[in-house]
Parts: structure tokens; sequence; C-alpha cells
């Protein structure tokens, strides 16, 4: 198979001898927005993170524009993990605390080598194309609200122009105008890049008005 | 989320120790700082000097803190105690610092197996009386002050191990460290930017709380006539050595350099104590939130 496409593959993935997911099949084509679905604990995030390169399944794999993915986190090269940008629940846990807000999104490229001056002419265009004024990128992430703060996670999503966005939930803290503010961002960067979005959420409204295709993920299994 | 901060500021607007608290420590360990520096060049001290007509003459001007049985100034050979003891405790501090922050940052950054048995290994050692395994470590060694730090240092590293594994465990696993390797950050990017900023103010802290306790061990060895040689001025040496004048009236001999440690040790213990208040819940709230 070599289609293009960030794929899961009869995907497996337990928890202390909890089983979470077995078995899931799971396709997100360029340009697409696929919506997932599931009741609690029926391994949404779980699956997002396997798709985002961070989490090597029991069984089955992953596939990256056809080819099979050989394990997770560092054990693969950062050129293949910065193609797959996720966005978390809650961007205080995804911020570290003691960086500024400039960093926060230059830290990819500087993590990349890319030279400083680049990595912060980047940084600040994507802060001015999620709406942080730059007043805001000197300050840490205590002293920002949660909305201003997934603004800043989300401009470091895509400092790497990724190929996939994996949202798990991450409109669900915000209020609704930054919610549609940043929904915006994604779509105009989904079509500029063609990129394939992943959106994990609760919201029916959200998911009917964003999602090209929803996938339903089963319950968890019985134990 | 932000009901977190509320306890946080208030426990940061009552320190232990107040504002007056901690300028009489700073004012204490400056003093005492520059006298046990200047000491060597201001009042040079012979450490074989005695002078057996001068032998439990009680404080006066001559002596501020009187002699011993053997004739010696009491005051002098506190300060050259002093100086012994802190440079003991940070020493031996420093080294336990090292000990326990490697085994803590082996044990919380690899894991599985090696985080259990060094763990055990800990639990092990905890469970012992640390003073009675220092007192087999310099028995071993000659008496001497590599003998005092090493017995010190490899007892009093366990504490730091637990904290920097339990912080660095649970930074693991939070979503910032996997943003920071979906980015593209290696290994040493993450340790270096993410996980060793988070550590160090930690570890610093466990060092500076360690200072004052690793000073009362290397009193209570010498005390216990393990530790330094009998003739060096150490305040242990100097209080064993004073017990033999107490029962003739002669209490300073022993009093005033403990007084002196006490003073020193309570201040240095003071200062640390309101770096923690501030520090703590600040690095609490911005871990847990």
């Amino acid at each position: 198979m070599t289609s293009t496409a960030l794929a899961a593959h009869e995907v497996a993935v337990s928890y202390g001898g909890r089983r979470v997911l077995d078995g899931v099949d799971l396709r997100v084509a360029p340009g697409e927005t696929v919506g997932l679905r599931g009741p609690s604990g029926s391994g949404k995030s779980t699956l997002a993170r396997v798709l985002a390169l961070l989490h090597a399944p029991e069984a089955g794999h992953v596939t990256l524009d056809g080819h099979r993915v050989a394990g997770a986190r560092h054990r693969l090269p950062a050129a293949v993990r910065t193609r797959v940008a996720i966005l978390f629940q809650s961007p205080r846990a995804a911020t570290d605390p003691r960086l500024g807000l400039a960093d926060i999104i230059a830290e990819p490229l500087r993590a990349t080598g890319t030279p400083e001056e680049r990595a912060r002419a980047r940084a600040a265009e994507l802060a001015d194309l999620v709406g942080l004024t730059p007043d805001l990128l000197t300050r840490r992430p205590h002293a920002v609200s949660d909305g201003q703060l997934q603004r800043a996670c989300l401009a470091r999503a895509l400092v790497h122009r990724p190929d996939y966005l994996l949202c798990d939930e991450a409109t669900a803290m915000l209020d609704a105008s930054t919610q549609a503010h940043l929904a915006a961002v994604v779509t105009d960067y989904q079509r500029q890049h063609a990129a394939g979005v992943l959106l994990i959420t609760h919201d029916p409204a959200l998911m009917a008005r964003w999602a090209t295709r929803v996938v339903d993920l089963p319950p968890p299994p019985q134990s | 989320m932000t009901d977190l901060a509320l306890p946080v500021r208030l426990r940061r607007s009552k320190p232990r120790t107040g504002r007056v608290g901690a300028a009489a420590a700073w004012a204490v360990l400056v003093g005492a700082g520059l006298a046990c520096l200047l000491a060597p060049v201001l009042w040079p001290l012979d450490e074989s000097a005695v002078d057996l007509a001068r032998t439990r003459l009680a404080p006066s001007w001559a002596h501020p803190a009187g002699t011993d049985d053997l004739g010696r100034d009491v005051a002098h050979r506190s300060l050259y105690g002093l100086r012994v003891s802190l440079l003991v405790g940070a020493v031996a501090a420093l080294v336990a610092t090292v000990i326990g922050g490697l085994v803590g940052a082996v044990a919380g950054t690899l894991g599985g197996w090696v985080d259990r048995v060094l763990m055990r290994v800990v639990d092990t050692m905890a469970a012992l009386p640390h003073l009675l395994l220092g007192i087999f470590i310099v028995a071993m060694l000659r008496p001497s002050l590599g003998a005092v730090i090493l017995s010190i240092g490899l007892t009093h590293w366990l504490s730091t191990a637990r904290i920097v594994r339990s912080e660095l465990l649970s930074l693991r696993t939070r979503p910032f460290i996997d943003a920071a390797i979906s980015g593209g950050a290696s290994r040493t990017r993450v340790i270096t930017r993410h996980l060793l900023p988070h550590v160090l103010p930690r570890l610093a802290l466990a060092t500076t709380l360690m200072v004052p306790h690793a000073v009362w061990h290397e009193t209570a060895l010498s005390f216990l006539g393990l530790g330094l040689p009998p003739h060096l001025a150490s305040i242990g040496n100097m209080i064993n050595d004073g017990q033999r004048s107490l029962l003739t009236g002669a209490w300073w001999a022993s009093i005033v350099p403990g007084l002196l440690l006490v003073v020193v040790t309570l201040a240095l213990a003071a200062l640390t104590g309101r770096w923690r208040d501030r520090l703590d819940p600040r690095v609490r709230a911005e871990l847990n939130l």
C-alpha cells in the first residue's frame, strides 16, 4: 500500500494489562478532516498518541505515506516525528512552565538546528497568525490564559509545517470565539498545505461543521 | 487550574522566618563566613601550642571565651573549629548531592529493573541507622578530613536520590515532554532544555538543606573520637575535650563552641528554609498544574 496517508493498521495498546485499543484501523488522508468519536476510555487519546508517533503499539503498526513506521519517540528520526504534530487538551500540561511563549513556539525549530534569527522570525510570524500580540510573547505560561496558551501551542504545532495535525480535544477548554478563531487557523493551514487533520471532540456541532468523515471507536472491551 | 495559585500565595505571604530573622541570619552567616575566611591572616593559630600556666581561665578581655584545660584560647579555637566544620559540611553535602543526583537520574531516566534495583538499595540503606553506618565507614579508614567527608557523603545521598528520581518520573510523563519529542527534540535536548532546569533548583535546595545536617554529623563523629585527629581544632573535638573541664566549673570550654555551632547552623537552616518556602510552592504549582 503506497497511498499518501497517516494510517493505523490493526493497532493494539494495553496499559497495565488492560487492553485500551484492540485492532483499530484508522486512515487520515491529506486534506481531509477525520472526526474521531467514542465514549470515555475508548482509547481516543491513546490512538492519537500512537498516530503522533509518541507511543509504539504492541501489535499492529502505523504507516506514514505508505512507509511502515518502526518504533516511536526517539527511535524515529526528528524529520519523521515532525511530520505529525499533536495538540493536547490542556495547554498548561503541554507547555514547559519555565519558558516564555516566544521560546515555546520557537523551541522545535531550535531543537532541529534552525538558525536563531530564522527561528525567531518564524515564531513571530506564527504568533501573529494565531492572534498572539507581541507583548504576550515574553510572558510565561502561568501569566496567560488557557486560550492564549492554546494559541501558542497551535503555533508551535505548525512551526515545522506538519503534513498531519492531530487535535485531541484541543478546543474543549476554550471559549467560543477562541475556538472559532483556532478552527479557522487550522482550516486555512489545511487548505494551503493539504494537511490531514484528526479531530477528537465531544462537541457534536464542531464535529458536524468540520469533519469530512467521522469514525466511531467501540466502547472499551470489558475485562 | 487557577485556584491552585491561591494557597501558594497564602503560603508565600507568611514564611516561617520573618524579615528581621532573615536579616539576623544573614548577619550571622556573613560575619561567621568572613571570620572563617580571614582567620588565618588575622589570627593565625598554632594547633600544637599549649600554655599550662593559663589553664581553665574564665572569660575575660584577654580571652573572651576563657581557656581550656591546656591553656588554649577557646574563642580562637572555636573559630578554627567552625572553619573545619563548615568546610566538611559543605563538601560532604556536595558529595552526597552528586551521588544522590546520579543515582536518582539513572533510576528516573532508565526506569524498569534498574530503577527497582537502585530503589531497593536506597530503601535498604535507609533502614540502617546512618550514624552507625557512618561510624562503620570512618572506622575502616584512618581519621582524617577525607574520611569524615566520605563517611557523611556516603550515608546522606538517599533523600537526594529519591527527590531527583520522583521529579524525573513525574516530568517524563508530562505532555510538554511529548510535545518536545514530537517537535523534533533529541534525547539530549529534552534533558538539557526541559528536565535539568526543573530538577536543578530542587537539587541545589537539597544540598543547602543538607549542610547544617552534615556539620552536625561531623561534630558527632569527632565527639565520639572517630572524626578528625584530636589535636585539630574542630567543634566536635572541642566539645569532647571540654567535657573534662565541665566538672571543675569551666563550662565555657565546651559550651562556647557548641553554641557557636548552634547559632551558625540555625542561621543557615533558617535561610534555606525561607528559600524552600519561596521556591517549593512555585515549583509544586508549576509541576502539578
